[in-house]
């Protein structure tokens, strides 16, 4: 089976944002980058995928020059090669840019399955995997929590909301956004590392024709809906006034 | 004309929807807004939605429509968009239209705008406050190219009481959907629940829950002897749940438990927009986390900013004082 996996770079956890001059994105210049989480669950279940029933793993990412690292962590964790649609202008694209780049370099590898994260830690658009399936005319489905393969086709378990499951049958090829917490994560060994760098990464120019359909005007800190009240002091002082405060103002002790 | 797409599941409305109407009142200006449910029954939904104050309510009723799929939808959605010609399409942000949404809008060529927590102007020049970067950050959208501009608005950040009803009922029309089944390329069986849950966060009184910030399963020790003098259940933000550090059912969230206790202690929870969700209506909510920018601030009535290490411990040390 010929599996895709599609990667996102994204700023760390850790990361405390500032906004550039113009304040309509962040400065680049602070940020340091990691993978999308739930793409590398997608990443997971592609390894596993291909242990059981054979092929090969190609990570596909769009960005600029830098997401080299991810794509490189991706291929150590034992993807076999990659696909890297490269631009500068792809780095603070929305989600139709990005999936209409991907979809230009991807159309011609007729995947089998393709995986995506259901959504980034950066715009959260929760719709890459969703646009692209439908540039590559796969059917989609997402939130995905159990991949199962058989003759031709697949049987999937779609997370709903609150606690609710459901089976979907379809056919291949088709695109899966995969929920966080599908399976166990792997790290790349030592020895992982090492061969990832003899791995073939392909650049790939950006198609014409990419654009995106959203502008942001303006990004900002957020405003508080609720006047927090802030408790300093050593921990035991902290506690104390805290225990004070819920039991005789929010009388909730 | 604004087109609210209202969600429902066997003749129930979801209640999502009618924020979403709430939302395209704010929106709308000038604009009148239409209201359409789909289904292949849709039982007293039309009914429900017709007390809202719009122009008219849409009833597309197709047996093709049950059970829910993304393609069946897209193109009932899309036949509706052809026959009414919207400005602006409203959904909620349910995991249902975020498995259709984004479908719509590629196939339509139109701009899609997810997760929407404002407005700011009104009508076709408005633009869109949505989070970005976990909630860090906030942007306001533009969307681009013609119309209709799909929006979908993220759940709890309109109030549902606060959608204007009409002075009579709203006209409520059938409309054709036309669905080619053939083209539906994905068979969904019926819904089902995991293990029946053994603990009901929804009617706990206090709730302490854990997030990333308890680094270890080891560490569970600390935010239970907390509960414990608290007579508080223990619960936990995803990432804790899928590590397999707590079972499934005690996951706060938009794919766990809503809850809205008396108190809501939050240790070491960063509070990302999927969390916050599922505990906003708590009554008291109290956030300890290190780090002073972390979006579960937002939410709190009590913050410290500290190590959950030591402030929790002694937290559960002052109570058993008293």
């Amino acid at each position: 089976m010929k599996i895709a996996v599609c990667i996102k770079q994204v700023p760390t956890r850790e990361w405390q944002p500032r906004l550039n001059d113009d304040k309509t994105w962040i400065r680049e210049q602070d940020v340091s980058y990691e993978m999308n989480e739930p793409d590398a669950y997608a990443l997971e279940e592609a390894l596993r995928l291909r242990e059981k029933h054979g092929g090969e793993v190609v990570v596909c990412s769009a960005g600029p020059a830098r997401v080299q690292q991810v794509i490189r962590e991706a291929l150590a964790r034992g993807a076999d090669r990659a696909l890297h649609v490269e631009d500068d202008g792809l780095g603070a694209a929305d989600a139709f840019a990005i999936a209409d780049a991907l979809a230009g370099a991807m159309a011609g590898e007729k995947f089998d399955l393709v995986l995506t994260g259901l959504q980034s830690d950066d715009q959260g658009h929760a719709a890459t995997g969703v646009v692209l399936a439908e540039r590559l005319g796969m059917p989609h489905s997402t939130i995905i929590m159990e991949v199962q393969v058989s003759d031709g086709g697949l049987r999937i378990k779609r997370e709903l909301e609150g606690g609710w499951f459901q089976w979907i049958t379809m056919p291949l090829p088709a695109l899966l956004t995969i929920q966080s917490g599908i399976n166990q994560l792997r790290y790349a060994t030592l020895k992982g590392i090492m061969a990832a760098k003899k791995k073939e990464i392909t650049k790939v120019p950006v198609a014409a024709g990419v654009e995106r359909v959203q502008q942001i005007a303006a990004l900002a800190f957020p405003t508080k809906s609720k006047q927090t009240q802030m408790i300093a002091g050593s921990a035991s002082e902290a506690a104390k006034e805290l225990v004070r405060r819920l039991r005789d103002e929010a009388r909730a002790l | 004309m604004i087109l609210v797409i209202a969600e429902q599941r066997e003749g129930k409305l979801n209640r999502a929807s009618l924020e979403t109407i709430a939302a395209a009142q704010q929106l709308a200006g000038s604009m009148p807004i239409k209201v359409a449910v789909l289904g292949a029954t849709t039982g007293s939904v039309p009914a429900d939605l017709a007390s809202a104050s719009v122009a008219e309510v849409l009833v597309g009723e197709h047996p093709a429509l049950q059970p829910y799929t993304p393609d069946g939808f897209v193109m009932a959605v899309q036949a509706l968009i052809e026959q009414q010609k919207p400005q602006i399409v409203a959904l909620p942000h349910t995991y249902q239209t975020r498995d259709f949404a984004p479908q719509l809008a590629a196939r339509m060529r139109r701009a899609l705008i997810t997760d929407v927590t404002g407005i700011k102007g009104s009508g076709a020049t408005a633009s869109f406050s949505r989070p970005m970067f976990q909630g860090k950050l906030t942007a306001d959208v533009k969307p681009r190219g013609d119309a209709p501009h799909i929006v979908t608005f993220q759940i709890g950040a309109f109030r549902a009481d606060a959608m204007q009803k009409g002075s009579s009922a709203a006209p409520v029309t059938k409309v054709d959907v036309a669905i080619d089944a053939s083209k539906i390329r994905q068979k969904p069986e019926a819904p089902f629940q995991e293990a029946k849950a053994a603990v009901d966060l929804s009617q706990a009184e206090r709730i302490v829950a854990v997030g990333r910030g308890i680094k270890s399963q080891d560490n569970l020790a600390i935010a239970e002897k907390l509960a414990k003098a608290l007579g508080a259940e223990v619960a936990a933000s995803r990432p804790i749940c899928d590590n397999g550090w707590l079972p499934m059912e005690r996951q706060i969230g938009s794919s766990g438990q809503t809850v809205a206790p008396k108190l809501y202690v939050a240790l070491g929870i960063s509070g990302a927009i999927q969390h916050l969700v599922g505990m906003k209506g708590s009554r008291t909510i109290v956030a300890i986390n290190k780090d002073a920018d972390a979006p579960i601030f937002e939410v709190a009535d009590y913050g410290i900013v500290g190590d959950l290490f030591e402030i929790a411990p002694a937290l559960t040390t002052e109570l058993e004082k008293s």
